[in-house]
């Protein structure tokens, strides 16, 4: 029998807790990281919603001056990476973290102390990142970093260093955890959950994984070389030194079109789930979901261009990509119908998870629209850096991902936390947001096509802009009070102590089988699995409901550790990448062999430690 | 654990086994002599299959290093044994990687022979 | 430590530590390639010297190229050897593993010392950037497959690898064997493409 890292703990006088504040910071399970990730995506979406809302109020009259150019160079930059780095996909890996282990009946990920050293690497990543604006040096070249606006010779302060090393940090993590899931999913299935049987949440998110693990390398190699070429001075981006400024562009794009699929594709898996539930159906098309999901992501590796059909490509690349772009819209297509086919004929119960996937439906279909619109390349002309590019984008980034995300948070939250949000509140909540959201982002389509250009900070008067600016910011205001709403209602739900029951939703899935919230081992006995559906054929051949299943005592089932390691070594990562800062300071070296110690040293520690008891 | 029959008939093997990798080791050896030799004999004038190698000295290279690339991956790193899952992800990942270097050199070196090969055709597309 | 805690059962047989490594170098094959096609894209782009031709020292590469070839053989057979529960052959044919290991990294060490004194940095030319981030990314993931490996012959020294712990060295192994199969790719790719 393995000594309990209790045993060694004690030796070094270092103690784990069970309980506490120290818990949370040496914890191993899913469910705590994922509510880690939870609070601090939420947190970062705000940052980003506050950063927005600045924009719009410098664009709701011509001629502002609310903010300098400078600073709003920050602020679009800044919005754009948080939304996508800090919020969307943390609040993904809140779903991926609490949920997966549950729906494959699994205790935990294959590699708990893995999967805490990813949620302190995004941490110390989002951290760090914002941290810039201490020193008023927020990233400031958009959230692509085109070269060679980011060169050293063109933005000469820390603020792109800021954001190519917060990204690195960022892809850390998120490799690490693309490792894990992956595996996780491939390996730790209940007996008897075949793929095929799978929940297509984790089909969406198993598919997401690969994307990371597949596109992330190639941001990395495009961030080492732009922090080469700021911090050692080589001229990889430098045109004088014979550097080509497209270079950069292909390289982030082949990360970058995948991302957006990163983004997208467990929104579509929430909402594979929430449909289904919510129809009293199952899902229409079981295997088209899964395959068109896998062809998307395969595809997704072939469109990248369509970003660039302005940088003079030539005809031959041109039509490639464009033709290749138009291809994804089919088995994007084919989803939106399955759907569809899924609540057409059910017993359509309008809860507020309800409300958001269909709403998601709606909008995510206005910016596929729009983004096949894009796909013309001759079109794309006139619509690219324009206003017509962002209306796209938030339709399939705000009008699908996030508000996706809300219907899982919705759905999920009374198995993570143990008690309903309250109904009404989120009613309200929905038709803020569906208001506030079209009313900020649909006039975008008609001032884009009349002209208006990305990433300006103000525009003269007399142009047609000013009225529509206007609905837009007061639409925004709308849309950021609908989470004002909904903190309201967590608070208010959180203290009213009204105990939600297992399976409030009638679910198909393994996790609605357990109590709300699960124990820590998830499942007293790891069920067996004859189909689809799980826990709706339990519930079939039971004849009915299941009981309220009660809290057991969990004694003879081993579960991982808590360990101090994974909170240590992304202290090392972190502390490496800021000695990269510093690495022609004084002390330079000094700092760099500082913190590979540190890092060193938690991962000895970590790998020598025994994992479970 | 490998489950499959070749693979446990595979495993018991360690003496036979041991002296195959060994002349894989030496198989490897010889094909990279036979890399560099492709490398001088295209840059030595005169020397026999000069002018031969000379145009052809990549896809010779490419050959060459892509059996030593399979016999390393299969037998040293046990692909030829393992199951279907551990083959996929490595000629997935490989695939894209080619696709992605492929692609690359398609676009920055040579669009503009493909634009000269459909000749007529990218006049009418562009300006 | 009963086997059932050390295996345990998954969806697939394949242990999850082996299925991690496997992923991992799928990822790196990424990596790699685009690296790789750094150095394509701007091959022939430098604008001023010294050029691939004039530099490079293709024996001495031939050597280390040969050397990490032979490593891989030495540490599959020490693979063999930790299978087995034979110590003598897991360490020994290990220690030749890192041995190798070291000599590479020597061999490289001195390439760039040399290239350094003939005027290529980083700084000066397209080639002297692609190359030295290529080789010098592929030269650290051989330092940190080194550490790994000594490591491993330390803890193999103080008896706590044995067979039913090799899996622990397969990872290794694999990963041993997958910084090797980038050389492959490189080696003709920087030194032997040129015209």
């Amino acid at each position: 029998m393995a000594t309990s890292v209790l045993d060694h703990a004690g030796a070094a006088g270092i103690h784990p807790e069970k309980t506490g504040f120290l818990s949370w910071i040496t914890t191993v399970d899913h469910k705590k990281i994922g509510i880690l990730y939870g609070a601090s995506a939420f947190i970062f979406f705000l940052i980003g919603g506050l950063e927005a809302l600045v924009i719009r109020l410098q664009l709701m009259k011509p001629d502002n001056n609310l903010v300098s150019p400078e600073f709003y160079n920050q602020l679009f930059t800044m919005h754009g990476t948080t939304m996508i780095f800090l919020a969307v996909m943390p609040l993904s890996a809140m779903f991926f973290n609490f949920m997966i282990p549950l729906l494959i009946g699994a205790r935990d990920v294959a590699f708990p102390r893995l999967n805490a050293f990813s949620y302190w690497v995004f941490l110390a990543g989002g951290l760090f990142l914002n941290s810039s604006f201490l020193f008023n040096a927020a990233p400031n070249g958009g959230w692509f970093g085109y070269a060679n606006l980011s060169s050293k010779q063109y933005s000469p302060g820390l603020n792109m260093d800021f954001w190519a090393i917060g990204l690195q940090i960022l892809g850390i993590a998120s490799l690490a955890a693309g490792v894990n899931f992956f595996v996780t999913i491939i390996n730790m299935r209940a007996p008897g959950m075949k793929l095929i049987r799978m929940p297509v949440f984790a089909w969406m998110t198993l598919i997401t994984q690969l994307l990371v693990l597949l596109s992330f390398p190639v941001i990395t190699v495009a961030l080492i070389l732009l922090m080469f070429d700021r911090l050692f001075g080589t001229n990889f981006f430098v045109p004088l030194g014979g550097g080509d400024t497209m270079l950069w562009q292909h390289l982030f794009w082949v990360f970058g079109h995948p991302e957006v699929y990163i983004l997208i594709l467990p929104a579509f898996g929430i909402i594979s789930e929430v449909l289904p539930v919510f129809s009293r159906k199952p899902l229409f098309g079981y295997t088209a979901m899964v395959f068109s999901g896998c062809f998307i992501a395969f595809l997704g590796f072939g469109v990248w261009a369509h970003h660039m059909f302005s940088t003079g490509m030539g005809p031959i690349a041109d039509s490639v990509f464009a033709l290749a772009t138009m291809l994804i819209a089919i088995p994007t297509g084919v989803k939106i119908f399955n759907w569809m086919g899924t609540v057409w004929g059910g017993s359509i119960q309008m809860k507020t998870p309800m409300y958001f996937a269909l709403g998601f439906i709606a909008m995510f279909i206005m910016g596929g629209l729009s983004g096949v619109m894009h796909s013309a390349a001759p079109a794309d002309l006139q619509q690219t850096d324009s206003y017509f590019v962002v209306a796209h984008f938030h339709y399939v980034l705000f009008g699908g991902s996030i508000f996706a995300l809300t219907a899982g948070a919705y759905y999920w939250w009374p198995k993570m936390f143990g008690h309903m949000l309250d109904e009404g509140l989120g009613k309200l909540h929905f038709w803020l947001m569906l208001i506030g959201f079209n009313l900020t982002f649909f006039p975008m389509h008609i001032v884009g096509l009349e002209g208006m250009p990305r990433r300006v900070y103000t525009y003269p008067a007399g142009l047609g802009f000013e009225s529509l600016n206007r609905l837009e910011t007061y639409g925004a205001l709308i849309l950021g009070f609908s989470f004002l709403v909904f903190i309201f209602n967590v608070i208010k739900s959180t203290r009213s102590k009204v105990h939600a029951p297992a399976d409030p939703w009638n679910g198909a899935t393994l996790e609605w089988a357990i109590p709300s919230p699960p124990q820590e081992f998830n499942f007293p006995v790891i069920p067996t699995v004859h189909g689809r559906d799980a826990f709706w054929e339990e519930k079939r051949a039971h004849g009915g409901m299941m009981p309220e299943p009660p809290r057991v005592s969990g004694a003879g089932i081993h579960l991982p550790n808590p360990s101090y390691w994974p909170f240590m070594a992304a202290v090392g990562v972190l502390l490496l990448f800021i000695a990269l800062l510093h690495h022609d300071g004084k002390f330079g070296p000094l700092y760099i062999f500082g913190a590979v110690s540190v890092l060193f040293y938690s991962i000895f520690h970590w790998v020598f430690e025994p994992a479970e008891g | 654990m490998d489950s499959t029959a070749a693979a446990q008939a595979h495993e018991h093997n360690f003496p036979e086994r041991a002296w195959e990798y060994v002349k894989i080791g030496l198989v490897l050896f010889v094909l990279t002599a036979m890399e560099v030799g492709a490398y001088e004999i295209a840059h030595r004038e005169g020397v026999p299959l000069h002018d031969f190698m000379h145009t052809a000295l990549i896809p010779v290279l490419i050959v060459l290093s892509g059996i030593k690339f399979a016999l390393v991956a299969l037998f040293y790193m046990h692909l030829k044994w393992d199951g279907p899952l551990l083959k996929g992800i490595f000629s997935f990942s490989l695939f894209l990687a080619t696709f992605v270097i492929l692609a690359l050199l398609s676009l920055f070196i040579y669009e503009g022979k493909f634009s000269e090969l459909i000749g007529p055709l990218a006049k009418v597309a562009g300006p | 430590m009963d086997a059932h805690a050390l295996h345990p059962a998954t969806s697939t047989g394949i242990p999850n530590r082996k299925l991690a490594i496997w992923t991992f170098i799928g990822s790196e094959c990424l990596f790699f390639a685009s690296l790789i096609s750094v150095y394509l894209v701007y091959k022939g782009k430098s604008l001023v010297g010294p050029y691939p031709s004039e530099i490079f020292e293709i024996p001495l590469v031939t050597v280390g190229t040969a050397l990490l070839l032979f490593s891989s053989l030495f540490v599959v057979l020490a693979l063999n050897g930790c299978e087995q529960g034979n110590r003598k052959k897991f360490l020994g044919w290990l220690a030749m593993t890192i041995l190798c290991g070291f000599f590479f990294i020597g061999m490289q060490v001195y390439e760039f010392t040399h290239f350094f004194h003939e005027g290529l940095t980083m700084q000066k030319n397209l080639f002297g950037a692609s190359f030295f981030t290529l080789t010098g990314f592929h030269g650290t993931h051989v330092t940190i497959g080194v550490i790994w490996l000594i490591s491993i012959f330390i803890e193999g020294v103080r008896g706590h690898v044995p067979p039913a712990k090799a899996l622990n060295f397969e990872m290794a192994a694999l990963y041993w064997h997958f910084v090797d199969v980038v050389w492959i790719v490189i080696f003709p790719v920087v030194y032997l493409m040129n015209s």
